[in-house]
């Protein structure tokens, strides 16, 4: 389909998408065996730009957005989704200071970013705190000129390997969710460590650890807006990067789907190509069908979002949940139309199978999203909107 | 003149093996045209002169004792050429032969062809010269019909050595070398012979894009060191990664002749085929039974690579349990 | 280091992977065959690149083609290689690689100065390997083929590893002078987004045989010595022995064939 790119667009989309075939896909087996962090891949990106597709040219970037971020995300996940999620984890953890950073905080930070040189994450889920943010319990008190960070944050993504980390963390717990705020902590702020590298069934490659604020002193002009909108600043965040995990979604998917079909036109069983087979070819038409349905809404979703439309929570959560449940689908039917090649690891599409499951969950579970979007609606419509 | 020369390499005091090669197609074009054969050395060592001699009409001798440079060699050919007016020059397709014959070419304003894998005549004298071309999908037919010499470099292992002449004579050349010499040679690093182990092997055996995956070209390695065989590659498999590229064999790889070549998931490209056409006892195992490598093996073994190394890893080392022989197959 | 200007000649050549020849005729099918830059050539400008990064200075590609050609000197340019310059004229068609070296030359010659000239070791389709060498004699300057190692500048002189038959060697010639960088030497980088933005708008500058200043009969077919006279398939040569029955019983059948050959006990079975 044709979703009329820019010239620019189109760069950004090949340029992925080479990097994806020459660098990411050789290696993405290995990199998934071995967990091992795609460090010199993302150095690749770096070079490449990659990193300054959605930070304004006056801080480094190339003037870009969420949609060009998705751009990118989608072609590397064809090829492995460990190493898009690495990449996207930097948009994840740079967009609370694009959106709430100070001029100088903006200054200082994202030229970093953009050049690939800082790569970021953000610390916003705990033990306690998934689903529910209602249960945050990392501190932030403020002692003179620095605040005092302690608590543990969970599975966060390049946990250990990121520069820069945004943290929400509670600067009055007695206020509860509106007394939190966000921080800008670099990584070799003192009393700060990781976990070890959680053990992951997929996107193996990227690093999930947790995040240890133990007395970590954070210089106050860290603070990222005012105290008490770290809340808003997350979900602000999220709404901002849920149609990048729709991307994800859509670029396993999609390399799924093609594993799937260059296998079935090659596999011959009964004397013919499997995918002569009407059972083979319906599975192909609805993976095809959903997932390039999947694309359009993330794709409308990111372009409403860098149009400056406020009013997106909705739409980035259905984009979010439409593209990770067809994806998954699609990842499964792909495992499926492969049979017991589907099923070994010298093909590429169990890992994909692995690899998409967590779209379903991260950033918000479906079922949050779902929450999101009915309330949206039912809103809506007492406003007789 | 009605003579043929070749260009003949040499380097320590010893002839690169592809001069043979040289001097037995160059006798075969001179006697076509009725002239004679000259070879041209660029040694102050008499015994390559006189080596020389056992095969070519004359031999003409540059004395000069400085390393081989392009540049002092490539003025002192040309001047050679321009003085006895050979109407052909053959160089070997070897490294030096490659980088030396353009620049004589271009000194000489004439035709060069690369890399030639069979010379004619034709009634008037026009060296008709073939090649591989397109990855050696096809072959083909170049001439240089206006301008003299005609040269070309030939393909190492693609031409057979020649009978003995009745002795030639050795021709002392003039030679007023540069007093200055603008390139330098600072320092060599000879290749180790062990890091040339195709050179001279009984047994080869050689993997190629069939291999499929860098395991089972360690399976192949594995094999290999249980027939006591080098390690050879297509150029497939080296571009894959799976193998160094000392181990390329072809025309622009390492050419070897060895008793016994094993060929393994090579479709049998002439690039690669100059590489190991001449050895005594061919066997090629491919998938595709009208892969044009069973045109030229001995003996053809169609079947998949890895299970041919399995079974032939199961022959050759029986006193190991046969229960780990299955692994990784799932037919 | 010292700056430089570096010329960088690189070809259009069809995609090694997609290039096909029709099995019954042995014509080239050239339809629908994407044209990219010549693999090894990549090498080559990654060595500019980096001898830029460490000296600073200027890298110009040059190649000849047609009109579409540019579009090898624009990747060139992704990649960060500061100009290009185009030949692109009728009369260089069907040059030979002692024309085509000619007009390159010709072309260097009319940059206004230049300090290395950086080569592939052979391009994927003619795959001679002579118009490195070649280009050299013609600007009368020392060359060396299959540069292996990063090279190093010391003044006016440059130091050259390079790959020989007979092993490696360092060799140390005078500026300017030219390079044939052999395949596997560096890992090329892939182009920067600012870089295809640049080579998008940037102006090539294309040359005629008038610009280089070039004889009528040193170039395209009238300047080629050498003539293609025709294109065959490869004859078939008389099948080998082919051993039948399941790859155990090949492979059985085999070694009794090869009994005398093999080391020690691979005759039989255990």
């Amino acid at each position: 389909m044709d979703y009329f790119l820019s010239e620019e667009q189109q760069m950004i989309k090949e340029l992925a998408a080479q990097i994806a075939r020459e660098k990411v896909r050789p290696a993405a087996a290995e990199l998934d065996e071995r967990e091992e962090f795609p460090r010199e891949i993302l150095k690749v990106l770096a070079q490449s730009d990659l990193f300054g597709v959605w930070i304004p040219e006056e801080y480094g970037g190339l003037g870009g957005g969420i949609f060009e971020q998705c751009l990118v995300v989608e072609e590397l996940s064809k090829a492995c989704g460990g190493v898009a999620v690495s990449y996207a984890a930097s948009a994840l953890g740079s967009v609370p200071i694009l959106l709430f950073g100070n001029e100088e905080q903006k200054k200082k930070y994202l030229p970093l970013v953009a050049s690939g040189e800082a790569l970021a994450a953000f610390a916003l889920t705990e033990a306690e705190a998934g689903s529910d943010a209602g249960g945050l319990r990392t501190t932030a008190r403020l002692e003179g000129d620095v605040y005092i960070l302690n608590g543990v944050k969970q599975w966060i993504t390049n946990g250990g390997e990121a520069d820069l980390y945004t943290v929400i963390a509670l600067t009055d717990p007695s206020k509860g969710i509106r007394g939190a705020s966000a921080f800008i902590v670099e990584k070799d702020a003192p009393g700060l460590s990781f976990g070890p590298k959680e053990r992951k069934m997929g996107i193996r490659s990227s690093a999930t650890t947790e995040v240890i604020f133990q007395d970590c002193p954070v210089p106050r002009e860290n603070l990222l807006g005012r105290p008490g909108q770290g809340f808003l600043a997350a979900m602000a965040t999220l709404d901002r990067t849920r149609p990048g995990i729709g991307a994800q979604a859509v670029g396993i998917g999609t390399g799924a789907l093609e594993a799937a079909l260059q296998f079935a036109r090659e596999r011959r069983q009964f004397g013919q190509p499997i995918a002569s087979f009407q059972a083979i070819q319906h599975k192909l038409a609805d993976m095809a069908t959903r997932l390039e349905a999947a694309r359009a809404l993330v794709y409308a979703v990111a372009r409403m979002i860098d149009a400056g439309q406020k009013d997106i929570s909705m739409a980035a959560a259905m984009a979010k949940t439409f593209a990770s449940d067809v994806a998954m689908e699609a990842a499964v039917e792909a495992v499926q139309i492969m049979g017991g090649y589907g099923y070994m690891r010298d093909y590429p599409v169990e890992k994909m199978m692995r690899d998409v499951k967590v779209t379903q969950i991260y950033e918000g579970t479906n079922e949050i999203q779902r929450n999101i979007i009915a309330q949206e609606l039912i809103k809506r419509a007492a406003k007789g909107r | 003149m009605k003579e043929v020369w070749v260009y003949a390499e040499s380097e320590g005091g010893r002839l690169h093996p592809v001069v043979s090669e040289l001097l037995g197609e160059g006798r075969r074009l001179a006697e076509r045209i009725g002239g004679s054969l000259g070879a041209v050395l660029a040694s102050s060592h008499a015994s390559l002169a006189e080596e020389l001699a056992l095969w070519a009409d004359r031999v003409y001798v540059i004395q000069d004792q400085s390393p081989y440079t392009d540049e002092w060699q490539g003025q002192a050919l040309a001047r050679l050429i321009e003085a006895y007016q050979p109407g052909i020059v053959l160089f070997g397709g070897t490294r030096r032969g490659k980088s030396l014959a353009p620049r004589v070419a271009a000194r000489l304003r004439t035709g060069l062809i690369a890399d030639c894998t069979s010379l004619r005549l034709d009634d008037g004298g026009l060296l008709l010269a073939e090649l591989p071309t397109f990855g050696g999908r096809l072959l083909t037919t170049i001439a240089c019909p206006g301008h003299r010499p005609q040269m070309a470099t030939l393909a190492p292992g693609a031409f057979a050595p020649g009978p003995k002449g009745s002795g030639g004579e050795i021709i002392n050349c003039p030679w007023a070398a540069p007093e200055v010499r603008a390139v330098e040679v600072v320092a060599q690093e000879p290749l180790p012979e062990e890091d040339r182990p195709l050179m001279g092997a009984e047994i080869v055996i050689a993997g190629g894009r069939g291999i499929g995956s860098r395991a089972n070209f360690a399976l192949l390695e594995e094999v290999a060191s249980l027939l006591g065989a080098a390690v050879g590659a297509s150029r497939a498999a080296v571009d894959a990664g799976w193998v160094e590229p000392e181990g390329l064999i072809g025309q622009t790889g390492v050419i070897v002749r060895p008793r016994l070549y094993i060929a393994c998931g090579i479709s049998g490209a002439t690039q690669h085929v100059v590489g190991m056409q001449r050895s005594e006892v061919i066997v090629a195992v491919n998938k595709d039974p009208k892969a044009p490598i069973f045109d030229l093996a001995t003996y053809g073994v169609v079947g998949d690579c890895r299970q041919f190394l399995l079974e032939l890893k199961r022959h050759l080392a029986p006193s190991r349990p046969v229960d780990e022989e299955n692994e990784g197959e799932n037919d | 280091m010292r700056a430089l200007r570096i010329i960088v000649c690189i070809k259009q050549v069809p995609h090694p992977d997609e290039a096909k020849v029709d099995p019954e005729t042995g014509l080239v099918i050239r339809d629908g065959v994407p044209m990219v830059l010549n693999p090894n050539d990549y090498f080559a400008i990654e060595e500019s690149l980096r001898l830029k990064e460490t000296g600073g200075g200027e890298g110009v590609a040059m190649t000849m083609g047609p009109p579409a050609a540019e579009a090898v000197l624009r990747e060139a340019i992704s990649l960060g290689v500061d100009d290009g310059v185009l030949l692109c004229h009728r009369s260089f068609a069907g040059a030979d690689t002692l024309a085509t070296a000619y007009a390159l030359a010709r072309g260097i010659e009319c940059l206004g100065g230049y300090d290395l000239v950086l080569t592939g070791s052979r391009s994927t389709d003619g795959e001679t390997g002579q118009v490195g060498p070649q280009i050299a004699e013609f600007l009368g300057i020392p060359h060396a083929a299959e540069l292996i190692r990063p090279v190093e500048v010391e003044g006016d002189h440059l130091l050259a590893w390079h790959q020989t038959d007979y092993g490696q060697e360092l060799l140390q010639m005078p500026l300017p002078a030219l390079l044939t960088v052999a395949k596997g030497m560096n890992e090329p980088r892939l182009p920067s987004l600012r870089g295809k933005m640049r080579a998008k708008k940037q102006a090539i500058t294309v040359w005629g045989p008038e610009e280089i200043k070039a004889d009528p009969d040193r170039i395209g077919l009238a300047g080629s010595p050498t003539r293609m006279l025709e294109t065959t398939l490869p004859a078939r040569k008389t099948r080998s022995k082919m051993l039948e029955g399941s790859l155990a019983e090949q492979v059985a059948a085999l070694l009794h064939e090869l009994a005398d050959m093999l080391p020690g006990k691979a005759g039989g079975r255990p």
